[in-house]
């Protein structure tokens, strides 16, 4: 299937017209706890705070961010589990923002998820066929041949045996477990897939199994998916664009490449360094740009540009002034460099935060060392 | 803070010291319903005053259950543990409960994997570290309260006298990953061992962390053992590596050593399998297929020969039907941490195929 794999990042320039999904300043403020005798309402937990970007058919947007950053929450917004509270959501050119569960229910053709935990997503009581077969159930759809064929088919699709059809979860490792997650999610032949950190409980080994099936499945279906994870290798290896995210906010946004050879963002900066290469003597000339302090409470954010309390750049390079125009001004994101946006307001490019060297952006894969 | 680590490349030689732990042979087996489990089956390591080993591999592989066994948790349960375990020429494996009760926390201190369940939920973060230091002190609860602080200090949580009385539940991942490093590290324990010490945490948070253990090593001189699944953290703390699977050693090495020339099937397959942030993408991840041994019936041969792609290499069947011995590569270049392997297949002809083969694809 190396196809699709060796082909340049699609980027904004496979869309043809209308993008499958565009996502214009979504919000989710959930509301804060109410505090004292008068029950006054605290200040509301602003999980995701204005998120923008938009996705192609067949293309891979990763999201990657510390924990508590709103990634899964964008995830879960924009695939309407859970309702924004600002913003829009385009599905295929239709706005589906305040569509009520009722009006999404034709959607979910299009629109599906993958989650984390594969122990807890399956319900234990029902068989994997029941599972798989359930969104068939759900849409009244009689697939050709019968829903046991059908969900047959896909069992041998995702690499489970379909002879397994009447056994339930607990029977299935923690890999199998996910394909059959994945199987559930393909049953109506989606458009969009969110995945929220789908490959993050498994070993290694399984790990890059299930992420092949994942790119297999991309190439075979024309599958658009949302990659959420913290791995930044695994984003790497899977994303088309990546967007990094902190504190509710998109932070950078660009090309996979671009992303991890010119960065341009102090987070992104920071993620990038604090990643360990399996190389010791790459590792060893690496720098590593570590992080003071916690990540600060998202019903209370900082004034301004909501990283410059735990940013190196504007700790130990920044002058006063400037550091004051940080503190005062939110920076807005935008356009830094063709095809790359930044939420920073002096931002500026690293290429040698991976193999530790400064140089050109590399564009041919390296010879084995 | 930004700060350039000191260069970690010149692995350190540690070859006029002497061995400060000794597992030699190591075994533990649980008798189950099912069958005799063995989790580790003959496991020999050693590690010097000052040095970082890494202990790697997939979901049971034995790594959690050896770092268990040179804790002496299993004293009291059902499982059988022989073999030998020198600390410092003192056996810990005859030691009864009592015996090692002074040993642990004391000598030999551990870092749990999920902070937040090894953390007491009613007890305060100070009360808890300030108890292991006066199991083993006899201090006033006054001079413990101003150690434990020092402590909480030291790895790093801000206003610590005030965090002092604030319960686990108050503390974000990374300052209750920091607690436990503080509990452990209060007796200044000679050895070390953190059991997947960054694996629930984020990677600005984990670079902390390790930072933190290189740091307390280099000041304390403790041996340390870090069980990881991560081979990018081994890169970058460890100098040492044992790599484990279905319960035994199947290569070790200095990191040096077993990075510029890994030479087992399954170090392979684990290199193979992941993802890199340095490269520009691969074409295709190259896992390993199937999945790991049961310990019960572990095969016979070779452990990996169900899923080694390169059996038919191998004269007559060896890989089913002979367990390879545990041999020095040609390529070692460390003489006291030597590169050894378990394989069956012969040296120049691995060499060929890690060239031919394995790295391209890496």
């Amino acid at each position: 299937m190396t196809s699709t794999a060796s082909q340049p990042a699609p980027a904004a320039t496979t869309r043809t017209g209308e993008p499958l999904l565009e996502v214009q300043g979504v919000e989710k403020y959930f509301p804060g706890r109410r505090t004292g005798l008068l029950g006054q309402k605290g200040n509301p937990v602003k999980a995701v705070d204005g998120v923008s970007f938009s996705l192609g058919t067949g293309e891979t947007l990763g999201l990657v961010g510390e924990s508590g950053c709103g990634k899964s929450t964008t995830g879960r917004a924009v695939s309407k589990l859970i309702e924004p509270t600002g913003g829009t959501v385009r599905f295929e050119g239709r706005d589906v923002t305040n569509l009520s569960p009722r009006q999404m229910r034709p959607l979910r053709r299009e629109l599906q998820m993958i989650f984390q935990d594969p122990y807890s997503s399956l319900n234990p009581r029902h068989t994997i066929g029941t599972v798989i077969g359930a969104p068939f159930a759900i849409q009244g759809e009689r697939p050709k041949g019968g829903t046991k064929r059908a969900v047959q088919g896909l069992m041998e699709r995702v690499g489970l045996n379909p002879e397994h059809y009447n056994r339930y979860p607990h029977e299935f490792s923690g890999g199998q477990r996910q394909r059959i997650g994945i199987a559930r999610a393909l049953a109506l032949r989606p458009k969009l897939i969110v995945c929220d950190e789908p490959v993050s409980a498994l070993d290694v080994s399984v790990q890059a199994q299930v992420v092949n099936l994942l790119e297999d499945l991309q190439s075979e279906f024309g599958l658009a998916y949302i990659f959420i994870a913290h791995d930044l290798s695994v984003v790497r290896h899977i994303s088309d664009r990546v967007a990094v995210m902190y504190l509710g906010k998109i932070m950078e946004i660009t090309d996979r490449d671009t992303l991890y050879e010119a960065p341009m963002h102090p987070y992104t900066h920071a993620l990038l360094s604090a990643v360990p290469v399996p190389d010791p003597t790459t590792e060893a000339r690496r720098e590593k740009i570590l992080l003071t302090g916690d990540l600060p409470s998202p019903s209370n954010p900082p004034s301004g540009c909501v990283f410059h309390t735990r940013c190196p750049k504007y700790k130990n390079e920044l002058s006063e002034s400037e550091r004051e125009h940080c503190r005062t001004v939110e920076p807005v994101i935008e356009e830094k460099r063709p095809g790359q946006s930044v939420y920073c307001h002096f931002p500026q490019v690293r290429s040698d935060l991976i193999d530790g060297e400064p140089g050109p952006i590399r564009t041919t894969k390296p010879k084995a060392a | 803070m930004v700060d350039t680590s000191p260069s970690a490349a010149a692995v350190r030689d540690f070859a006029d010291e002497q061995p400060f732990l000794v597992v030699d042979d190591l075994r533990v087996h649980f008798p189950t319903d099912d069958g005799l489990v063995k989790s580790v089956d003959g496991l020999s390591f050693e590690l010097r005053r000052g040095e970082i080993l890494g202990i790697v591999g997939e979901s049971g592989s034995g790594k959690s259950v050896t770092a268990q066994a040179i804790l002496g948790l299993h004293k009291g349960s059902q499982a059988k543990v022989t073999g030998r375990i020198l600390l410092d020429d003192q056996d810990l494996v005859p030691l009864s409960e009592n015996e090692m009760r002074r040993v642990r926390g004391d000598e030999v201190s551990m870092i749990f994997q999920d902070p937040l369940s090894s953390l007491h939920p009613f007890y305060t973060i100070g009360n808890q570290i300030s108890e292991a230091y006066l199991v083993h002190h006899k201090v006033s609860k006054k001079e413990a309260r101003q150690r434990t602080i020092e402590m909480l200090q030291k790895v790093g949580i801000p206003n610590a006298a005030g965090r002092y009385d604030d319960y686990p539940h108050q503390f974000s991942g990374g300052m209750r990953q920091r607690a436990m490093i503080a509990m452990a590290l209060i007796c200044q324990p000679k050895l070390l061992i953190a059991d997947e010490p960054t694996t629930a945490l984020d990677v600005t948070v984990q670079a902390q962390i390790l930072e933190l253990i290189k740091e307390l090593r280099d000041e304390l001189n403790s041996a340390v053992i870090i069980i990881t699944h991560d081979l990018g953290v081994v890169a970058e703390t460890c100098d040492q590596v044992v790599v484990m699977y279905g319960g035994q050693c199947v290569e070790k090495g200095a990191v040096d050593d077993l990075f510029a020339q890994p030479e087992m099937p399954y170090t392979w397959g684990l290199l193979g399998s992941m993802p890199r942030m340095d490269r520009v993408r691969q074409e295709r991840l190259t896992p390993i297929p199937g999945s790991p041994p049961s310990l019960i019936n572990v095969p016979k041969g070779c452990v990996f020969n169900p899923r080694c792609r390169f059996s038919d290499r191998v004269e007559g069947r060896r890989c089913f039907t002979e367990h390879p011995d545990l041999l020095p590569t040609t390529s070692t270049t460390h003489e006291v941490t030597r590169h050894e392997v378990r394989c069956h297949i012969p040296p120049e002809e691995r060499q060929q195929i890690l060239l031919t083969e394995i790295r391209p694809t890496l």
